[in-house]
Formats: C-alpha cells, sequence, structure tokens
C-alpha cells in the first residue's frame, strides 16, 4: 500500500465519531462571520448595520487577487460590524447577525436532486468557485479559484483529491465522502474541467475501509477518478506527503504543486464546488467533527458559518465537567481556544476537547540526542537542530537548514521523549528567518 | 467555567519518556547480566552492584551539592552508566577501584559536560579506559568462568582469548595452533571465556540488542555497520594469512564487541543523529577496532575505537545531513 516515505509517525486514531452520521446543527440566535476565513488580504464588507440580509447573500466581497468572498449564512439584521476574536485568538472584524427566520438569496437551489451535468465552461466554473467564496476546506483555506487557474506555462496533469484526514479524532470528510460522495464525484469532475485535467485520484488512508468501497463502487459512473488507499501515517494530508505518496513526485523546496503538474483539493473543497456550481450555493456551511474522550456523542454536524462553538458542544451533549482543553482542529496542527463564543468558520473542520488530564504537555528534559524528530521530520529536517540554532538567533543558519521547509506537522514535538518544545522553537525561527529573508528584497 | 488551557500545537504526545527508554535499555542487559553472574558468580554481582550504587550516589552527590540543580538520579542513565561499567571490567577487579571507575565516568564523562544529554563521550568507557590506563595489572587479570562460584578471593585468572592470539601470533606462532587454546566457538558464543563481566555471550547480548530493536531504542543501522565492517575487514586479511590472522567470526565473539557495537557505540547521546551518520561512524568504530586488535598495543580495540569515532559525532553530524525533501527531484 502507498505512503510517503520520508519520517511521519502515528499517533492514536481514536475516531470516535466515525459512525455518527452528518446531523444538522439547528440554528443558532446570531451568527459572528469574521470577514477574514481564509488565506490572504479580508473581505470589505458590503453591508452595513441594521440592513437585513437574505442566507446566501454577499456580505463582503474579496477584491484581492487573494481574498473571498463572504455570504450571510443565514437571514436576520447586520447588529455590527465589531472586533471579534476569531479561531486563531487574534481580534479581527466581522459581521454579527441576528437570526430571523430562515430566507434564503433567490436563485439557490436547495433541493436534494444530484445534478451531474456540467454546463459551465472552464472560465466560468472559476469566477463561480471565486464568487461563491469557496476556500480550501481542508484547514489551510486557500482560497480555491486561485488554485483552479492554472499559471501560464504550468500544465496540470493530476487533480489530487485529499481525503486522508490524517488528523486522528477528526471525521468530517470521513462523513462527507460517505453521505454524499455523488456530490463530491460531480465536483471533482467540475474541477478537472477548470483545470483541463483527465486524472484525479482520491487518496485515502485505509483505517476508512467503507469510504474507499462507497466510492471505488460510483466510480464507473466518472471516468478519470480513482481511489487510492492508502497506508496511515501522519501527516499524509499535507499536499507534499500526499503527492509524493500518490504520484512519487517531489515539489520542490519553496515551490507549489504546479510545479510537478499536481493540484491539491480536499473532499469538503470539491462538495463546496458541486454545491457552488450546479446549485449556485455559496460557501456558508460546512462539516464540523465535534469530539473528545469524555464527551457524551461524538458528532458531526452541518453547522451555519458563524455559529458559536459553545452550541456545537451542547448540541453534542454539554461539555464535560473535567474539560480543560479545547481545540479547534485536529490534536496534531489543530489551535486551543480561549474562548468558547469563537464563531465556526470556513477552515473548522473540527471542535476538539480534551479532559484536564490530557492537556499538559510532558516535564521537559534535556535532550538526549535521540534523532527521533529528525527521523519522523516529514520534510528531512532536523527539529533539534532548528530549535537551538532558532533559540541562540542564529537565524542565517535557520535559513540553511531549510527551516522555511517546515510545515508545522508537530510531528517532532510529538515523538521527542523529552518533551521539549522543539515546534515553538521552530515557529519563532521561521518567523524571525521569514522576517529576515523578505527584509532583503526591501 | 473553568480556565481553559491554551498551547501551541500538537496537543497529543508520545508515551514514550527519557526513563521508559532508559529503564528499557536496562531491561534489555538482564539475559547478559545472568550469563555473567553464572560464569563469574557473586563477584561479578558485587561489581555489578557497587558500580550502579557508586554512579547513583556520584550523580546524587554533583547535582544536589556541587551544581545544586534538579536530582535526576531515577531516570535511569546512571544506573545504565553503572550497569555497563561494570560489565566492562573483570569481575575480579577490587571494588574501591569500581568506585573510582564509577567516579570518572559519572564526573568527569558526565557531569563535567553538563549531565544526560550533553556529554561528548560514552560516560562507561571513560571509566574503563581510565581503570585500565590506571591499574592496568588488575584490569588486565581476567577470571576464569567457574559455574556459580562464590569465591570472592584469589579467584584464577587467565588471558582472554583475544589476547591468547595476539600475544601468541607475536611469537610467531600459527593461529591454528593457537585455536586449541581457547574455547570452541559455542562457549564462545555462550559467553563460557575469560572476559569482563557482562561482555562475555554474543548471544545473550544480542537477545537484548533485539529487544531494543523491536522497542525502536535502537536502530539497525549502527551495530549492523560496526559489525558488518568488522567482519569485512577481519575477513580480508584472514583471507591474506589465516595463519597470522584469525578469522572474522572469532572477532565478532570475542572480546567486548558485540556489548560494545550493541550498547556502547548505539549510545544516543553520543553517536549521530542522521541514518548515513549513523552508518559512517559504525564503518569507523569497525576499522578502528581491527586495526587496534591486530596492529595496536592493547589485544581489545573497542573501548578505544568507539571512544575516537564519538569525538568525531559533532563533524559527523555536520557532514552527513538526513536527505532533505524536495531537495533533489526525481519525477516520475
Amino acid at each position: 500500500m502507498k505512503t510517503f516515505k520520508l519520517g511521519g509517525v502515528h499517533p492514536p486514531e481514536n475516531k470516535l465519531s466515525q459512525s455518527a452520521a452528518i446531523e444538522v446543527l439547528p440554528l443558532p440566535e446570531t451568527v459572528t462571520i469574521p470577514l477574514s476565513q481564509h488565506l490572504g488580504v479580508p473581505a470589505n464588507p458590503v453591508v452595513k448595520k441594521g440592513d437585513s440580509v437574505k442566507a446566501g447573500q454577499l456580505i463582503a466581497k474579496g477584491e484581492a487577487f487573494i481574498s473571498a468572498n463572504i455570504h450571510s449564512s443565514v437571514s436576520g439584521t447586520v447588529q455590527k460590524i465589531d472586533d471579534v476574536v476569531d479561531t486563531s485568538g487574534y481580534r479581527k472584524k466581522a459581521i454579527v447577525i441576528k437570526v430571523e427566520g430562515d430566507v434564503w438569496e433567490e436563485g439557490i437551489d436547495l433541493s436534494k436532486d444530484l445534478i451531474k451535468n456540467i454546463t459551465l465552461s472552464p472560465q466560468e466554473i472559476v469566477s463561480r468557485v471565486n464568487e461563491k467564496g469557496i476556500v480550501g476546506m481542508g484547514g489551510a483555506t486557500f482560497p480555491s479559484h486561485v488554485k483552479l487557474m492554472v499559471p501560464q506555462g504550468k500544465t496540470a496533469e493530476y487533480l489530487i483529491i485529499n481525503g486522508v484526514e490524517c488528523e486522528p479524532y477528526l471525521t468530517s470528510d470521513h462523513r462527507l465522502m460517505l453521505e454524499k460522495a455523488e456530490e463530491m464525484l460531480v465536483g471533482i469532475q467540475i474541477q478537472m474541467r477548470a483545470l483541463n485535467v483527465e486524472k484525479a485520484i482520491i487518496g485515502i488512508e485505509n483505517n476508512k475501509p467503507d469510504a474507499i468501497e462507497h466510492l471505488r463502487k460510483l466510480l464507473p459512473q466518472y471516468t478519470g477518478i480513482s481511489v487510492e488507499p492508502l497506508k496511515v501515517k501522519y501527516p499524509q494530508g499535507g499536499e507534499k506527503q500526499l503527492i509524493k505518496a500518490l504520484v512519487n513526485r517531489e515539489v520542490p523546496s519553496g515551490k507549489l504543486p504546479i510545479e510537478v503538474g499536481c493540484v491539491v483539493h480536499n473532499v469538503g473543497t470539491s462538495f463546496a464546488v458541486y454545491e457552488a456550481v450546479q446549485k449556485n450555493k455559496p460557501l456558508v456551511e460546512r462539516v464540523v467533527t465535534v469530539t473528545g474522550k469524555g464527551l457524551k456523542e461524538p458528532s458531526n454536524f452541518l453547522v451555519r458559518i458563524g455559529t458559536p462553538i459553545t452550541q456545537l458542544i451542547e448540541a453534542a451533549g454539554g461539555m464535560p465537567e473535567n474539560t480543560g482543553k479545547v481545540v479547534n482542529g485536529g490534536p496534531m496542527m489543530g489551535k486551543s481556544l480561549s474562548d468558547l463564543n469563537t464563531p465556526v468558520t470556513k477552515g473548522t473542520s473540527g471542535i476538539l476537547l480534551f479532559p484536564q488530564a490530557e492537556t499538559s504537555r510532558k516535564p521537559v528534559h534535556n535532550c538526549i540526542r535521540c534523532g527521533r524528530c529528525a527521523s519522523i521530520c516529514p520534510m528531512g529536517l532536523e527539529p533539534y537542530l532548528l530549535a537551538v540554532l532558532a533559540s541562540h538567533n542564529k537565524f542565517e543558519d535557520c535559513e540553511s537548514e531549510k527551516i522555511m521547509d517546515c510545515i508545522e506537522c508537530g510531528s517532532c514535538l510529538y515523538i521527542c521523549p523529552s518533551g521539549r518544545p522543539l515546534l515553538d522553537q521552530i515557529r519563532v525561527g521561521k518567523n524571525e528567518t521569514g522576517k529576515m529573508i523578505r527584509s532583503r528584497h526591501k | 467555567m473553568n480556565l481553559l488551557t491554551v498551547s501551541g500545537s500538537p496537543h497529543v504526545y508520545t508515551e514514550e519518556s527519557v526513563s521508559k527508554i532508559m529503564y528499557g535499555v536496562l531491561l534489555s542487559l538482564i539475559p547478559a547480566a545472568l550469563v555473567s553472574f553464572y560464569f563469574f558468580g557473586l563477584a561479578a554481582i558485587l561489581v555489578t552492584l557497587t558500580a550502579i550504587v557508586s554512579c547513583m550516589f556520584f550523580e546524587f552527590i554533583i547535582q544536589k551539592y556541587l551544581i545544586k540543580g534538579p536530582v535526576t538520579v531515577f531516570d535511569g542513565s546512571a544506573i545504565i552508566t553503572g550497569a555497563l561499567l561494570a560489565f566492562i571490567v573483570p569481575a575480579s577487579l577490587p571494588l574501591w577501584m569500581v568506585i573510582i571507575g564509577s567516579l570518572v565516568s559519572i564526573g568527569m564523562a558526565k557531569m563535567t559536560f553538563g549531565g544526560l544529554g550533553k556529554n561528548i563521550f560514552n560516560p562507561a568507557l571513560v571509566g574503563r579506559v581510565f581503570l585500565m590506563i590506571s591499574f592496568p595489572v588488575e584490569m588486565n587479570m581476567y577470571p576464569r568462568p567457574t559455574a556459580l562460584s562464590t569465591q570472592l578471593t584469589d579467584i584464577i585468572t587467565g588471558p582472554t582469548p583475544l589476547a591468547v592470539i595476539k600475544e601468541g601470533v607475536a611469537q610467531g606462532e600459527r593461529v591454528s595452533e593457537l585455536l586449541p587454546e581457547v574455547p570452541e566457538y559455542v562457549n564462545l558464543l555462550m559467553g563460557n571465556m575469560g572476559g569482563s563481566v557482562g561482555e562475555i555471550s554474543a548471544l545473550a547480548i544480542l537477545l537484548g540488542g533485539i529487544y531494543m530493536l523491536i522497542r525502536k531504542i535502537i536502530t539497525w543501522e549502527i551495530p549492523a555497520s560496526y559489525l558488518g565492517s568488522v567482519v569485512v575487514l577481519a575477513g580480508i586479511l584472514w583471507m591474506i594469512d589465516p595463519e597470522v590472522y584469525v578469522d572474522p567470526l572469532f572477532h565478532l565473539v570475542t572480546g567486548g564487541l558485540m556489548l560494545g557495537a550493541i550498547y556502547m557505540a548505539t549510545d544516543m547521546v553520543t553517536s549521530p543523529m542522521s541514518r548515513w551518520g549513523m552508518i559512517i561512524y559504525g564503518i569507523g568504530c569497525g576499522f578502528l577496532t581491527i586495526i587496534i586488535r591486530i596492529f595496536g598495543a592493547y589485544p581489545e580495540g573497542v573501548a578505544f575505537a568507539i571512544l575516537i569515532m564519538n569525538a568525531f559525532v559533532p563533524l559527523i553530524n555536520r557532514g552527513f545531513k538526513p536527505k532533505r525533501f524536495g531537495e533533489e527531484v526525481k519525477n516520475g
């Protein structure tokens, strides 16, 4: 079975919610929709306080090249446009809407009918994806339309679909592949048309045999798409690792996947592309896994963007007494939250609760130079060395030791028997090294 | 509501810890210890216990009263140093010498550099070499194996098989004449020969090595390249003249080679980080071991070979980096 070669770890999978079907979460009283839910420039609001909006209506426009439109996820009245703490922990501008009824913008097809026939041209697909505010839903939230435009002089050969879900605990992509498989496959065909590629490969780790089997049954109706089971190994969902695993090509340091003829999209993104193109529906809801060992009912919810996280936890049986940490995302790359009123955004794949006993890190000891961090680094770096260089402000050396290649997957900190804060120090080093490199071009 | 912990990712951590690794190593030493206790009896037990207790004692004293820092005596590393030091000295060594060796191992080789993880040289080997130079007579008297002996004084000693061959060849005797004077290969493998406390049984040490490989405490690179290069180099010499140079199998099962290749050279702290670095280091150890065993002044070269290669580790780490992702692009 295929997998990537270099490094990798296998933390306990703990997919507690994998057999919980996707449930529609009831509408909240208010939604808080941040203007920066994507990588790139924040969107500019096109509504003001007191305006009444419908679900699916454009409320903020992404005007820069790398930006994304934002649509209201509910119908109601704009209460305020104000700074709120979002999932990054920073204060950022957001539009707060009081929910009144559930009226949708005209022209959006809310039926469950599957539309297989693709009528739009490649250019029309790209502008529709742009217009409907679709971003990468695996977590990086890079605006999808940018990735559907192949740069001059490059050709795309493969569309790689990321159904790996290598993060422990998370199951939202898994459920989507089981419950919305046909929609997702049409979405993949739409993206294939936009990119003008003949071949699409869906990579799925073999801890989801039901999804692999289900998709394989449907594949004969969809030409050019194949499913490849992958050996379970973290971080296989990293795009460079996934490309390596599926087509054995290495994206060169500092370059994008298109350099080796690949474009990578997440299964959730493919579903969103289907809805945008075939149903004219903007990205206003997503599947979120709510899970944790102490939680009563680990679940997968279909949630309107902007819903406060507390409401998801309530719906999953309420927050257990002993909860000590709440993470937005998976346990390896997710961010811990300080405020549970933060809203679900386009990039929220899961909400993970940890009991108090599992919140603290291991005690820190001297580095015993066991070399495990270097042997498991999926980018072939030496985390122990980068951490030392970074903490001694040796950023020139950090650069030559390829610190900027670090994908911050967290495997080094996970594996370290001495509990050393390797990734923390490397993050600081990356930040400073990046500043140093940028200052050279000024 | 109680406060939430906010920390950087990742939020899950492996169960493995420094002390789990250290106690794993200790567990793997049990077969070798049992064999030595069988062949060398009470004397071996006393030497081992003395070394372990004094290593722990010296580490405690230095950390508590000299450095006035955290005391980490129970992380298991001082116990390993003690056990390994005991394993590479003769069972007949006076206990006060064992205590001095422990002081050198812990005090000089480990704590002066900053404690666990900071030392350049393998502490147990530094202790042994210090004893070898300071007490050459006592360090060259190896007791003959006597099953379950409780004798502590007047132990009958004799040269090790390696010394028999080396001295014999030096006096112009032929290897084929000398081999009948040493135990047969099966006995050598089991450990029924003169030698240091824990180095005698290649089989028991291999068993411990396999356990450590399964537990992923060590990787295959260093033992394989070390033993492999010994076999290749000894093999070449043996093929040149089997009457002057003893066969490679003999080298493998005698002296401290097996213990050195599996326990000393693989010491995480003092060995290289990358796969190719480990292989180069292992080959260096193997090469130096044979050079010293055959052309050097001592019959045994494992301790010196590993210590010399320890000194090269920082250089090896600089020269042999792991393969970076996306470094050389091979597409297709």
